[in-house]
């Protein structure tokens, strides 16, 4: 499935990174030829194969519904690279 | 049930709705992390560095979370999966920090289910639920506070939320509200959420298309997010159903797109148009392994579930004698039911109901008081009905001790004592009264024997009034009728 | 007496138990190392004052007896393991000045245990690299080199080159597909990768969740049993650890392995496989034998496809475990017009050519109509390859394979630059093992032609790192090698 110089700029915006105009098509052929290697995985015959989602096979604990953390907003501010009142601030978020 | 037909010059058009309806999980720490669910504390106090995000933190399960979603999910008369798998959802926003969110995609929690509704005419109709996932909630962004400037509090993030998917099965605004109404009576009877719309811990997101009437087809949807009133969502199916019909007549197409309900100008826009669609890029999360539940703990959970509205209600009519209607209202509210329950117990229930429905509905609906708050207690209303019952008082100085009770809370048996109004059953002194009056009013006796029999209820409008209303109504009537 | 450097922990702890020599003394000998060789590199942030604090602590510890585990060695501690008060960068620009708030478990469970910490160690970046040539902060220069400077290996190649030019008794590092063997086997000192789940992954900077691993790389077997003790454990904050009890590694060391079937994988041996390591993996295989080990052939059919799994599977977890540095709670921001502009402005300009390569890779295989194609086939190609080590382990008890199909390599190899797939094919011979989540050791084997350290990797039953230990202690001894 070859990449086009679009999906690069999609993908690019949905991890919200830059890929500069002039290293698009650097950018794209690069990807193009890791996609290309890691289709070998096509060449294996996977069905009736269940998907490994977990290696470890022990069981999911739960926790006990008790509060163990919180009132630490001067440590959870604390590298906030702006804050105010107490908050975390960004630039205005238009909804 | 008639069908909500939209009906224009052109032809006839019937509504499809489906629902989301996120509720928050009743816990006292968060799904994820040991902070605290408090709502109303100071900004960012109630976080832990999982929930700020922070590099290396890990999610832990609260195993409070997924007993109230189990219990949740029997409470909806749903398959509880022994298999469920977190998922995370990737996108960005400000309130959101790990930069995705923890939920449940491919296998939820909770499978296929069903409510059945109550609707006006006294008619019930089932509803499916397609399924319920629990995931974590994010955490609020405050756009008021400056201009140029969002603030972030993360006081939210990571609270447990239960969202709920139903059918596309409403076919009416009314059965969306009635949905609504009796979901949040199971989730507060259950104590799984408190149910509040207006808090936000239980939010609605509204799927609404329409088709010609009588057809099978499904056409495009649009979604309305975050409904924050039963009474606004059955508005918004309205209007956005309404707003499709005038779109298709006029030769015009739906797109499938997020809008939002305005309640002020009772219409719906589309939100702002994003550069590019959503790519939630979901998958397994790989720091939760997946969720085994034994049936030891589901039927563990299903042996200590408590009545639910529909079998409370099925109680109250089969054994109780309430009528349909009376055991549906009384049962909506788990507070309600369990006073009624009290009040009622070894006595006429049916008598109990008309009280409660009655002159104490309206007595809390006056002093705007929740029956939780009542100054007559199921006690005290049991014992007023009482003394009606026993001939003690009359229905009309029972309302006056009712008047009473509801300012000083006090026992209507010392009120009836402390005023007198015990009612004379006394034969002797009511005959008494009844020779005063007859001796008294010649000429109406004289017509009654002539044949105007109905002046019977003037003779004993006579006695009571002389006896000042203590005198029991059926001793009057049956002396009155010995006598003239 | 020797240098006190030249000692390893075990020699060390004798000698601080016995009172030979004392914490401070140790300690200062490291920073002396460690001062003299700022030019590999090796380490990015120093706490030499406050170990040199601690030592003191540590001496009065030996005094009245109460010294633990491993009181007063002074360790390194890749930079990937957040530090309480220290700060933690990942070696990206993205982390600058980022102060934890929190130790992670492992390196707690060292403090608990009495280690000293002397700085943070150099990695690639966000431990995406097998040559630590995408730090932020340069590449690491492996102390084996001559004339030209020679890359340690990756990611933990501060690590490797740290324990082997004695600035550290021993290292933390953490291994996704490679990165604790590989450094090692370039740097001819000895790691190991414990089985997933042994250590604890809360506190460390996620890369790929499902299959990063911490473990110790250290100067011998003997200390990576000792310090693979303090380490492990079953942490509540990290639901993938393990529960299973800890065994005391160091009691494996010397037992016989006569019996022990060790397998030899034939698609290890690849028709281009350099000779001198195929000779040295001969080697290897006739050390174990001669000391009673039978030699079997066996097959890992899949091994092909692990890269290429592997190259699916870890950027597709990295794409979503990074999305959380965003410049709204900590770390570098670069301002921008709107959210969206400074997340993208803030990205772009935090993250390495390399990480950003992976976050684009793993965001397009989760993107909507190519999860199936990508993501799902790597997970089922995933399970195969478990399933060809669980078959391959019905007919050996360890594997025998060599750690790295190369020798170190020059800083700034254009070969590996022109095209990242070559250096990806670097970690075929170890990135299995994660994919398995099975523990894997490289201690080295000897010396090149170019006398540089090459590595042999053993490869256990999941949860036996035991018997990576026991024969382990054979093949150390056999191989004889020489530390620098």
């Amino acid at each position: 499935m070859a990449v086009d110089n679009e999906t690069v700029r999609r993908i690019a915006f949905l991890a919200r990174l830059k890929v500069e105009q002039e290293k698009l098509e650097d950018t794209q052929s690069e990807f193009n030829k890791i996609l290309n290697w890691v289709e070998e995985l096509g060449e294996v015959n996977t069905n009736n194969v269940e998907p490994l989602v977990s290696v470890n096979d022990e069981a999911l604990s739960l926790r006990q519904d008790e509060i163990t953390a919180g009132h630490i907003s001067e440590e959870i501010l604390k590298n906030a690279p702006a804050q105010e009142f107490g908050y975390f601030v960004v630039p205005k978020v238009v909804e | 049930m008639a069908d909500f037909i939209i009906e224009t010059e052109k032809g006839k058009w019937e509504i499809i709705c489906g629902l989301e309806i996120h509720c928050q999980i009743i816990s006292k720490s968060k799904i994820f992390s040991g902070a605290s669910t408090e709502f109303g504390d100071d900004v960012n106090e109630n976080v832990s560095f999982v929930d700020a995000g922070m590099p290396g933190m890990l999610p832990t399960l609260n195993q409070e979370c997924v007993h109230q979603a189990i219990k949740t999910g029997l409470g909806l008369n749903a398959i509880i999966n022994k298999y469920s798998e977190f998922s995370r959802k990737n996108y960005f926003y400000a309130d959101l920090p790990q930069g995705y969110q923890i939920t449940q995609f491919q296998y939820p929690i909770v499978g296929e289910g069903f409510i059945d509704i109550d609707l006006a005419d006294g008619s019930t109709k089932r509803i499916r639920i397609e399924r319920m996932h629990i995931e974590q909630d994010a955490g609020k962004s405050i756009h008021d506070i400056d201009p140029h400037k969002s603030f972030i509090d993360l006081n939210r993030a990571g609270v447990g939320l239960m969202e709920i998917v139903t059918k596309p099965d409403f076919r009416s605004p009314e059965e969306a509200g009635a949905f609504l109404r009796k979901l949040r009576s199971i989730v507060r009877y259950l104590g799984t959420c408190d149910g509040n719309m207006d808090e936000g811990s239980m939010r609605c997101d509204v799927n609404v298309s329409v088709r010609p009437f009588g057809s099978n087809e499904y056409r495009t949807r649009c979604e309305m997010k975050n409904v924050n009133s039963v009474k606004f969502v059955m508005q918004a199916i309205e209007v956005e159903a309404k707003r499709h019909v005038d779109v298709y007549e006029n030769g015009g197409e739906i797109c499938q797109e997020t809008r939002q309900f305005d309640p002020v100008s009772l219409s719906t826009k589309v939100m702002r148009k994003k550069e590019f669609a959503h790519d939630y890029r979901y998958f397994p999360e790989p720091d939760l392994p997946p969720l085994i539940l034994s049936d030891e703990l589901i039927n563990h959970i299903k042996d200590e579930l408590i009545e639910l509205p529909d079998a409370k209600k099925n109680r109250f009519v089969n054994q109780l004698g309430l009528t349909s209607y009376d055991a549906m209202v009384i049962c909506e509210n788990k507070e309600v039911a369990e006073f009624f329950e009290k009040a009622s117990q070894g006595r006429d229930a049916k008598k109990v109901a008309n009280w409660l429905m009655g002159d104490f509905f309206a007595m809390l609906k006056k002093k705007n008081l929740d029956i939780n708050s009542s100054p007559v207690s199921p006690d005290n209303l049991g014992k007023l009905v009482d003394l009606i019952t026993k001939d003690i008082i009359s229905g009309k100085i029972a309302k006056d001790v009712f008047e009473i009770m509801s300012e000083t809370s006090e026992d209507p048996e010392i009120i009836v004592e402390k005023n007198g109004w015990k009612q004379v059953t006394d034969t002797s002194a009511i005959e008494t009264i009844v020779d005063s009056v007859i001796a008294a009013n010649p000429d109406n006796v004289a017509s009654y024997k002539a044949g105007k029999t109905n002046l019977l209820g003037w003779f004993v409008g006579q006695v009571i009034k002389q006896s000042q209303g203590k005198a029991n109504p059926a001793i009057v009537n049956k002396l009155l009728r010995e006598k003239l | 007496m020797s240098d006190l450097t030249d000692l390893t922990i075990a020699e060390s702890l004798s000698k601080l138990k016995s009172r030979e020599i004392s914490p401070v003394e140790l300690t200062q000998a490291y920073v002396q190392k460690l001062n003299d060789n700022h030019k590999y590199n090796a380490f990015v942030t120093l706490t030499a004052e406050k170990a040199l604090s601690d030592a003191e602590e540590a001496e009065k510890r030996y005094a009245n007896n109460t010294n633990r585990l491993l009181e007063g060695i002074p360790l390194g501690i890749k930079d990937l393991f957040c530090t309480k008060g220290i700060k933690t960068t990942a070696c990206s620009h993205i982390l600058d000045n980022f102060i934890p708030q929190y130790e992670s478990t492992v390196t707690q469970n060292l403090l608990d245990d009495g280690a000293l910490f002397l700085g943070k160690l150099n990695m690639d970046e966000f431990a995406m690299g097998g040559s630590n040539e995408t730090s932020y902060f340069g590449p690491v220069v492996n102390p084996w080199s001559k004339n030209t400077p020679l890359v340690a290996g990756g990611s933990s190649g501060g690590s490797a080159a740290a324990v082997a030019a004695k600035m550290c008794a021993a290292a933390t590092a953490t291994d996704t597909g490679g990165s604790i063997r590989e450094p090692s086997a370039f740097c001819g000192v000895t790691g190991i990768k414990p089985t997933y789940g042994r250590c604890s992954r809360y506190g460390i900077v996620a890369f790929a969740s499902s299959l990063d691993q911490a473990g110790p790389i250290c100067k011998d077997v003997r200390d990576c049993a000792l310090l693979l003790n303090s380490m492990a454990g079953y942490d509540p904050k990290d639901s993938t650890s393990s529960k299973r009890e800890i065994p005391d590694f160091s009691l494996s060391l010397g037992k016989d392995i006569k019996g022990l079937k060790v397998g030899i994988p034939a698609e290890y041996r690849p028709d281009g496989l350099n000779p001198e390591i195929a000779s040295y993996w001969d080697k290897a295989a006739q050390i174990l034998k001669d000391c009673g080990a039978e030699i079997i052939n066996i097959n890992l059919p899949h091994t092909k496809y692990a890269l290429p799994a592997y190259y699916v599977i870890a950027p597709a977890e990295a794409s979503s475990n990074l999305a959380r540095y965003d410049g709204v709670r900590y770390g570098l921001r670069v301002d921008g017009n709107g959210l969206d502009e400074q997340y993208i402005n803030t990205r772009t300009e935090g993250f390495g050519a390399e990480v950003k390569r992976r976050i684009l890779i793993g965001t397009y295989v989760l993107s909507a109509g190519y999860y199936d194609a990508y993501y799902l086939k790597a997970q089922k190609v995933r399970r195969l390859i478990k399933n060809d080590f669980d078959n391959a382990f019905q007919k050996c008890d360890i594997i025998l394979t060599p750690t790295s199909p190369i020798e170190p390599f020059a800083i700034g190899d254009t070969k590996m630059l022109e095209n990242p797939i070559n250096m990806y094919l670097n970690d075929v011979f170890t990135v299995s093992v994660n994919l398995a989540g099975l523990p894997a050791m490289s201690l080295p084997i000897g010396l090149s032609q170019n006398s540089l350290p090459l590595g042999m990797q053993l490869i256990g039953r999941a949860f036996d790192e035991d018997t990576i230990f026991k024969a382990a202690y054979h093949l150390e001894r056999g191989a004889n090698f020489v530390r620098m």
